[in-house]
């Protein structure tokens, strides 16, 4: 009874922080691979677009193509990512969704 | 069971479920746990990004002849998408190679103008991507990023005449009320041809299938340009401008490009390089609604093939089916054509007095003779995916 109340507390608390987001919001919820680098990863590209394109893209990568993906984000699209920081965003992102064969 | 996201998409007000059903063709390649979410006044559409939002519409709802405006699918490049105001939205037309500049409010647009309708199909560029071989970046899509409307508004010709067009005029340049989050990030800005904006079937829609445009399909106008991709048709439009230079944003010269040469569509030769040239037209193409894919037909049923049809506005002459590998084919019946630039129905009835495995292919025809190829022609950003599909069904 008590772990059904507490569950059911549990519930309201993530409506009501549902609801008090914009919807648009909701879904960078999406659950990347833990890992190191993870975070760093969610961090820099949650800023401009939600992560699906990185599990969605997996099959169409490997390390030179997430170089290249992490470059065009830095020089065309302006993200506020160090060489450092790209280099571990490049390790998890291959380590993790680099799915291409070949 | 629903995964955490789920739950929180459905308590902001959101319905989401798993899609259960494989587009034709996909083979798996897009990834079986597809995702249904539905946007503030959309029906539940499969999600292939959430910001920007990027949802196809599911196969099924693509067999209407039109594609209900809540079904319709959505795609978007940058992250920040106002509400525009209908009653304070403004359209500005001008630049340096037009002789006036207007502020046109959406009652003078729908007042000044003549008004007209017309029907075609919107695909996005990247749609099928998901199913290219070898496997392209990009945005996923199974071939759900199209559907056909009757569009409704002005033509663009006879708001660009009012400017005043001058004899030096290169390009249309057009920007929208969407907007980057960083300073960094190029305006989703496009071009076309001075050619192509002056077509009399170039529109500045503010209706589409009868209704005001969906938010998410561009209110309170937008650009329609039949038979051309979608990535030109840019939505919340508010800056028209006449140009005597090639416009040299990123999204003309860097995104949206194909090699040179590699197709035969329209050129756009004011943004050509040696090396690659903008997508323009669409290629023919066709799409089977029905059967679905795996599904179990059975036997002695009636049963029948039923699909799409579409090219970039010659019309479709046929669409050619083979149920023996590709080794003879006949031809489907066509439904009526409601316009050139829109896709034409066809349907075969399927015979299911023997049991065992179907496999269906399908082709397209152009008026102006171009057919369905068997191949992919290869390209980096995996545009132009108009190969022979097939589906395979089992009778029982």
């Amino acid at each position: 009874m008590r772990r059904a109340a507490l569950a059911l507390a549990g519930v309201g608390l993530v409506l009501a922080l549902a609801l008090c987001t914009a919807p648009l919001n909701a879904a960078e919820i999406t659950e990347l691979k833990d890992a190191p680098g993870r975070d760093l990863t969610v961090g820099r590209c949650i800023i401009c677009h939600s992560v699906e394109y990185i599990p969605s893209n997996a099959p169409a990568m490997n390390r030179g193509a997430w170089q290249k993906s992490i470059q065009k984000m830095k020089d065309k699209f302006g993200a506020p990512i160090t060489d450092e920081e790209a280099r571990k965003i490049l390790d998890y992102l291959d380590a993790n969704y680099s799915g291409k064969s070949g | 069971m629903l995964t955490r996201r789920e739950a929180l998409l459905g308590a902001a007000g959101f319905f989401a479920a798993r899609a259960g059903a494989q587009p034709p063709g996909s083979a798996g390649a897009s990834g079986g746990n597809e995702v249904l979410a539905a946007l503030p006044g959309k029906k539940p559409l499969i999600q292939r990004a959430f910001r920007p939002p990027n949802f196809e519409t599911p196969l099924a709802d693509l067999a209407p002849l039109y594609t209900d405006n809540s079904l319709f699918f959505v795609r978007y490049h940058l992250p920040n998408i106002p509400r525009v105001d209908a009653a304070s939205w403004r359209l500005e037309v001008g630049g340096p190679s037009a002789q006036r500049t207007l502020a046109l409010s959406l009652r003078e647009l729908k007042s000044n103008f003549e008004r007209v309708s017309l029907v075609a199909v919107q695909q996005c560029s990247g749609n099928r991507r998901g199913l290219f071989s070898p496997r392209v970046p990009g945005v996923q899509w199974a071939n759900g990023a199209m559907g056909n409307a009757r569009w409704t508004g002005v033509r663009l010709r006879d708001v660009l005449r009012k400017a005043g067009v001058a004899a030096d005029a290169l390009e249309v340049v057009f920007n929208g009320a969407d907007t980057p989050l960083l300073p960094g990030t190029p305006d989703f800005v496009k071009s076309l041809p001075i050619e192509r904006a002056l077509d009399e079937n170039t529109l500045i829609a503010f209706e589409m299938n009868g209704q005001p445009l969906p938010h998410w399909n561009g209110a309170p106008a937008r650009l329609v340009v039949p038979g051309w991709t979608g990535t030109y048709w840019v939505k919340h439009l508010t800056e028209i401008r006449v140009q005597p230079a090639a416009f040299d944003g990123f999204w003309m010269k860097s995104a949206y490009r194909i090699p040179t040469g590699a197709f035969a569509t329209a050129r756009f030769v004011s943004q050509e390089t040696p090396e690659t040239t903008p997508i323009t037209e669409m290629v023919v193409n066709s799409l089977i609604t029905s059967p679905a894919p795996a599904k179990r037909l059975p036997r002695g049923a009636p049963a029948h093939l039923a699909g799409k049809a579409w090219d970039a506005g010659a019309g479709i002459a046929a669409v050619e089916v083979s149920l023996d590998g590709r080794q003879s084919w006949r031809e489907a019946k066509l439904g009526r054509e409601v316009g050139r630039f829109a896709w034409r129905e066809f349907e075969l009835p399927l015979d299911t007095s023997g049991s065992g495995r179907l496999e269906i292919a399908v082709r397209a025809r152009s008026r102006n003779g171009a057919i369905q190829p068997d191949k992919l022609t290869p390209n980096p950003s995996g545009y132009h995916d108009n190969i022979v599909q097939t589906v395979s069904v089992e009778v029982a």
